[in-house]
C-alpha cells in the first residue's frame, strides 16, 4: 500500500513539474531562425573572428539576419561561400573571389642575428616589450621573437625554433588574421598560399643601417628587381617586395643572387 | 536575529564553497571572468531561494503528512532539475549573451550539490519556510561571493607568470586551497561574539 503511495507522489510530483514546464517552455519561447543552425554547421568553427563577428554562431545568425555579406570566412574560402550561397539562395559567386591568404613572418633575424640594444627582461609578450623602445632588437621592424602571435593563433600554425625564429606552418594557417592584429611590428602580413617564395625582411632602414645590426635583412640593393626584372620583386624604401600578380618565373634566380639571401622560400 | 544568522553562517562560516566543498565544477569552471561568474552566482541564487520553499513545501505538506520521509532526496532533485531547466529558459529568453558565457555549466546546476545540499540541510536543521528561504538566498549569496573572489584571483593571475605546469586549472585549485584556508578565519565563535 505504502509503495504505492510513493509511486503515485513521485508520479504525480512528475507530472506537475513537467507540465509547469512545458508550459514556461511555450511561454518563453526564443524564435530561432533554421537557416542560421544550418550555417552555422557548415562554418569551419573555428571561431576565430576573422569575418568580424563574436565566433562562428555570430556570423551565422547575422548572415541569416541578413545583416551580413557573405564570403567574410577566411578559413572557409569559397567552398565554404558557395555553401552558405546555396542555403541562403543566394548567387553562387556572392562569395566573391576568395584565394587562399597565409600569414607570413617576414623576418629571419633572431637573438644572436640581429644586435639588441638591451636586454629585455619583463613580461613574455611582444606588446609590453614593444613599449619599451620600440623592443630590443636594434632593428625597429623585425620579430621580437617573444611569441604573442603563437598565444593568440587558434590552429597553433605559429612556432619558434630553437633559436627564436618564429614561423607559420602555411598548411595549418587559416588565414584569420590574429596575429597580423597582435603583432606590434606588424611583421607578419598574408601572402597568397600558391606563392612559393617570401621576403624574409620587413625593414625599411637603408641599407647601411641594415647592414651594421642584421646579417639577413634586405640592403635595397635592387639587384632583384634590375636584373631579374620577371621576378616579381620590387623595391620601394629600402625594402623589397614581391607582386605576386605578376608572373614569377625569375624568382628562383633572384634568390640565388640576393646578396643576403632575404628571398626565401615560402615552404 | 536568527535571520541574520543565518545569513552570516551561510555566507561566510558554512560557505557552500569554501567550507562544505559543494558545487566545486562551476567554481573551476565558470571563474574565468567576473562577468560570467556574477550570473552564474545569480542564477545559482534563484534556484537555491526558490529551491529552498518549494523542498520544503514538498517536504512538509506532501512527504510528511504520508510518511514518505525517506523520498526526500529523490523528490528534491526532481524539483531541482524542473527549477534549473526553468531558469535555463528564463536566460536563453532575457539573456542570451550570459547563456552563451554560462553554456554547459548552466544545466549542469540540475547536479550541483550545493543546491540539493542546501535542500537537505534547511530540513535537518528543523528550519521553518522564511528560515529555509533565507538559508537557500544566504547559500546562493556565499556561492555568488565565492565565485566572484576567485574570479578576480584567475583575471589578475593570467597577467602573471604562472611555471608552466601550473597554468589554468592547478593554479585555480591552489588558490581555491588558500581561499578556504582564509575562511577558515570564520567560525561559530566569531557569530557568538557579534550576536551575543
Amino acid at each position: 500500500m505504502n509503495i504505492l503511495f510513493a509511486f503515485l507522489i513521485i508520479a504525480m510530483l512528475s507530472l506537475l513539474l513537467g507540465l509547469g514546464l512545458a508550459f514556461a517552455a511555450k511561454k518563453f519561447a526564443v524564435e530561432k531562425d533554421e537557416r542560421a543552425e544550418e550555417i552555422l554547421a557548415v562554418l569551419p568553427g573555428a571561431n576565430c573572428g576573422a569575418c568580424g563577428f563574436p565566433g562562428c554562431s555570430g556570423y551565422a545568425n547575422a548572415l541569416s539576419a541578413g545583416t551580413a555579406e557573405n564570403g567574410l570566412c577566411p578559413p572557409g574560402g569559397a567552398k565554404v561561400s558557395a555553401l552558405v550561397a546555396s542555403i541562403l539562395g543566394l548567387d553562387e559567386s556572392s562569395g566573391g573571389a576568395n584565394e587562399k591568404m597565409v600569414a607570413y613572418v617576414h623576418c629571419r633575424g633572431n637573438n644572436a642575428i640581429t644586435q639588441r640594444d638591451f636586454i629585455y627582461e619583463g613580461l613574455e609578450d611582444c606588446n609590453a616589450a614593444y613599449l619599451l623602445h620600440q623592443g630590443d632588437s636594434s632593428c625597429k621592424y623585425g620579430c621580437l621573437h617573444l611569441g604573442s602571435c603563437i598565444k593568440v593563433c587558434p590552429t597553433d600554425a605559429i612556432s619558434r625554433d630553437a633559436r627564436g625564429v618564429v614561423s607559420v606552418d602555411p598548411e595549418l594557417c587559416i588565414g584569420c588574421l590574429k596575429c597580423t592584429l597582435v603583432c606590434p611590428t606588424h611583421v607578419i602580413k598574408m601572402i597568397p598560399y600558391r606563392g612559393s617564395h617570401a621576403i624574409a625582411c620587413n625593414s625599411t632602414d637603408k641599407g647601411a643601417v641594415v647592414r651594421k645590426i642584421c646579417s639577413v635583412g634586405c640592403i635595397g640593393c635592387m639587384i632583384c628587381e634590375r636584373k631579374y626584372p620577371e621576378s616579381g620583386c620590387q623595391v620601394t624604401n629600402f625594402l623589397a617586395t614581391i607582386d605576386y600578380n605578376k608572373e614569377m618565373t625569375q624568382i628562383g634566380e633572384a634568390a640565388e643572387a640576393c646578396p643576403t639571401k632575404c628571398i626565401v622560400e615560402a615552404r | 536575529m536568527a535571520y541574520l544568522a543565518i545569513f552570516i553562517t551561510y555566507i561566510f562560516i558554512n560557505n557552500f564553497i569554501l567550507t562544505q566543498f559543494l558545487g566545486l565544477c562551476p567554481f573551476i569552471g565558470v571563474s574565468k571572468n567576473s562577468e560570467s561568474a556574477i550570473g552564474m552566482g545569480m542564477a545559482v541564487t534563484f534556484v537555491m531561494g526558490l529551491a529552498s520553499i518549494i523542498t520544503y513545501l514538498v517536504y512538509t505538506f506532501v512527504l510528511i503528512p504520508l510518511n514518505l520521509g525517506y523520498l526526500q532526496t529523490l523528490s528534491f532533485i526532481l524539483v531541482i532539475a524542473a527549477l534549473v531547466q526553468f531558469v535555463e529558459l528564463i536566460i536563453q529568453k532575457n539573456s542570451p549573451a550570459l547563456y552563451q558565457a554560462l553554456g554547459i555549466y548552466l544545466p549542469l546546476i540540475t547536479t550541483n550539490c550545493a543546491v540539493l545540499g542546501i535542500a537537505i540541510l534547511n530540513i535537518n536543521e528543523g528550519y521553518n519556510l522564511m528560515q529555509s528561504f533565507s538559508a537557500g538566498i544566504a547559500g546562493g549569496l556565499g556561492f555568488t561571493l565565492a565565485l566572484v573572489l576567485m574570479s578576480n584571483i584567475r583575471e589578475r593571475m593570467d597577467l602573471h607568470p604562472v611555471p608552466r605546469v601550473f597554468k589554468g586549472v592547478p593554479i585555480a585549485f591552489i588558490s581555491g586551497g588558500l581561499m578556504a584556508l582564509a575562511f577558515m578565519a570564520f567560525d561559530k565563535a566569531l557569530l557568538m561574539n557579534l550576536l551575543g
